[in-house]
């Protein structure tokens, strides 16, 4: 266990030496997020009252939460670099030495989103206080604590489904494509787009079979009261649920892909 | 085959030899065209898969607008079929703009980091004319005709007659609006030679762009000023839009795109002269 703390620490340290690189990236992303508000704003103003039972400030605040959330658990590069060290056999002494190479890349994507969220925190917050006014607070104990479980549960989720998809570099020589492929269909289905409830309700009941809620809008969702009570337990059972079964799928993966695999060179 | 090889060869020379600028440098372009069709060949599979990646975002895009009109009948005076004809028009400029520039923008980075821009340097031809146009994205183009079939339809579900006039005048537009992307996209670029890593760049890119297909009106304020008057994204697929749907609300927008692109064309190419002007070889 002890060793897998000296990589998150040598981890962040790494990663820290993007921090202009990650301030950018987050200043950039502040624009299209400002000018989905506006379009919000400005289809709100045209009739006013909700929207699928989203007030002005609820629909903003859904927006800001899934930055917030996205800068907590959002795969950022991890798995590019997994597929680079497939593809160039850096994997080799992971196979010779006694760390594990899913725990090992876990532990970089932690210290990933420590160094990212220490960076985005500031400009992050001062966007927030922007739109102060329309900011909700959660909507209460339980559902603060249960956010901030579930939060831990997505950002597993989301590494174990990039884990396993980086580990098709074992078969194919490049996988960015898959990669870009599947973050489309996360990109609508998850809510990282507009909130699953603006959909026709039999299409998002249908979306709740896959684990693409699971990785934004069921977080944001208890976080703004939307889920809560008997609904939020299940909830989460079905997201640890997805948890285990992405894990599974990743180990899966690796053990397929390593039989597959031939090392060359050094 | 190899004679006829040798004999093409010695023609090209021989164009070059006498050459009048504008032949020369289309006798080059299409040097830079050949070896990029044979190199996008040689992955037919990736190929596929990259016009796949784009035309499932593009779908992504159409899917949003889908979803907002299930709510509301009109954002500003657009109208659904209208934000559609833009979110086509939009792909239409970012796809053509992506199949002749945009892969060389990314590369200057990389020229810079490994310092293989000395190479290109000592061409005897204009630098930046072979920095932006080495590669060509040819499935881009395939992505821009879908973009275009959207478009068809789109003006279709808005009975829209387009005069010959109104149809040059959006061509010429969506041109300019190349322009500026270009512009905008290669002053980025021209960043790595102070930075060295600028692996921000394309993600830079996609988020500024990110908001040409949205419809001027849901904008305000100094986030409209800036948009349209300092980097000009938003006049980018909207006014083209606007003269083709018969929705200009004043007839200075389309000057006002054209001299957008004229001065963004002008700080781009001085910023590249700046910026060469610091290059340092890695190399050496």
């Amino acid at each position: 266990m002890k060793k897998y703390w000296h990589v998150i620490g040598i981890g962040i340290q790494n990663n820290l030496t993007y921090r202009v690189n990650y301030l950018t990236r987050t200043l950039f992303s502040f624009i299209p997020l400002f000018a989905m508000l506006s379009l919000w704003r400005t289809i709100f103003g045209g009739q006013g009252g909700a929207i699928s039972g989203y007030t002005l400030a609820q629909m903003i605040s859904y927006y800001l939460l899934v930055a917030v959330v996205d800068v907590l658990t959002a795969v950022n590069e991890d798995d590019w670099q997994i597929a680079a060290d497939i593809r160039e056999g850096n994997i080799s002494q992971f196979l010779l030495k006694p760390v594990d190479y899913l725990w090992f890349r876990l532990s970089l994507f932690f210290s990933g989103r420590i160094a990212f969220m220490a960076v985005a925190l500031v400009p992050l917050t001062i966007f927030i206080a922007c739109f102060g006014r329309y900011f909700v607070l959660p909507a209460g104990g339980t559902a603060c604590l249960a956010f901030c479980f579930s939060l831990i549960l997505t950002a597993l989720l989301q590494f174990f489904i990039s884990y396993a998809m980086a580990m098709l570099a074992f078969w194919v020589l490049e996988v960015s494509t898959f990669i870009f492929i599947l973050f489309a269909f996360e990109y609508i289905a998850s809510g990282h787009m507009f909130p699953l409830d603006v959909l026709p309700p039999a299409l998002k009941h249908a979306l709740f079979f896959t684990p693409f809620p699971y990785q934004m809008y069921f977080p944001v969702s208890i976080y703004m009261g939307k889920i809560a009570g008997a609904d939020l337990w299940q909830g989460m059972l079905v997201q640890a649920g997805w948890v285990l079964l992405a894990y599974a799928f990743a180990r899966f993966m690796w053990r397929r892909g390593v039989r597959h695999y031939g090392a060359f060179g050094g | 085959m190899q004679k006829a090889e040798g004999r093409r060869q010695k023609a090209e020379i021989g164009v070059a030899r006498h050459p009048s600028a504008v032949t020369r440098y289309l006798t080059i372009y299409g040097a830079l065209w050949r070896t990029s069709v044979t190199r996008e060949m040689s992955f037919k599979g990736n190929f596929i898969l990259w016009i796949v990646v784009e035309l499932l975002w593009f779908a992504l895009q159409l899917c949003f607008i889908g979803v907002l009109y299930l709510h509301t009948n009109s954002i500003g005076t657009w109208t659904q079929w209208q934000v559609v004809l833009l979110v086509g028009a939009s792909s239409f400029i970012q796809q053509t703009y992506q199949a002749f520039f945009l892969t060389n923008c990314v590369n200057v980075s990389e020229l810079v980091r490994t310092g293989k821009m000395d190479f290109l340097l000592m061409l005897p031809i204009n630098t930046r004319f072979l920095v932006s146009l080495r590669q060509v994205d040819l499935g881009a183009f395939i992505n821009a005709a879908f973009a275009s079939v959207i478009m068809f339809y789109a003006a279709a579900r808005l009975h829209l007659h387009p005069t010959a006039v109104e149809l040059f005048g959006f061509l010429a537009l969506c041109v300019v609006g190349i322009l500026i992307h270009y512009s905008l996209m290669f002053m980025l670029a021209a960043i790595s030679f102070w930075t060295v890593r600028a692996q921000g760049i394309v993600w830079g890119y996609y988020n500024l762009f990110n908001i040409a297909r949205m419809p001027d009106e849901a904008f305000r304020g100094v986030f409209k000023v800036v948009f349209t008057f300092v980097l000009p994204v938003l006049l980018v697929s909207n006014v083209p839009v606007r003269v083709l749907a018969d929705k200009l609300q004043s007839p200075v927008l389309w000057p006002v795109l054209l001299g957008m692109g004229v001065i963004c064309a002008v700080i781009s190419e001085w910023f590249w002269r700046v910026s060469v002007r610091r290059y340092t070889s890695a190399s050496t």
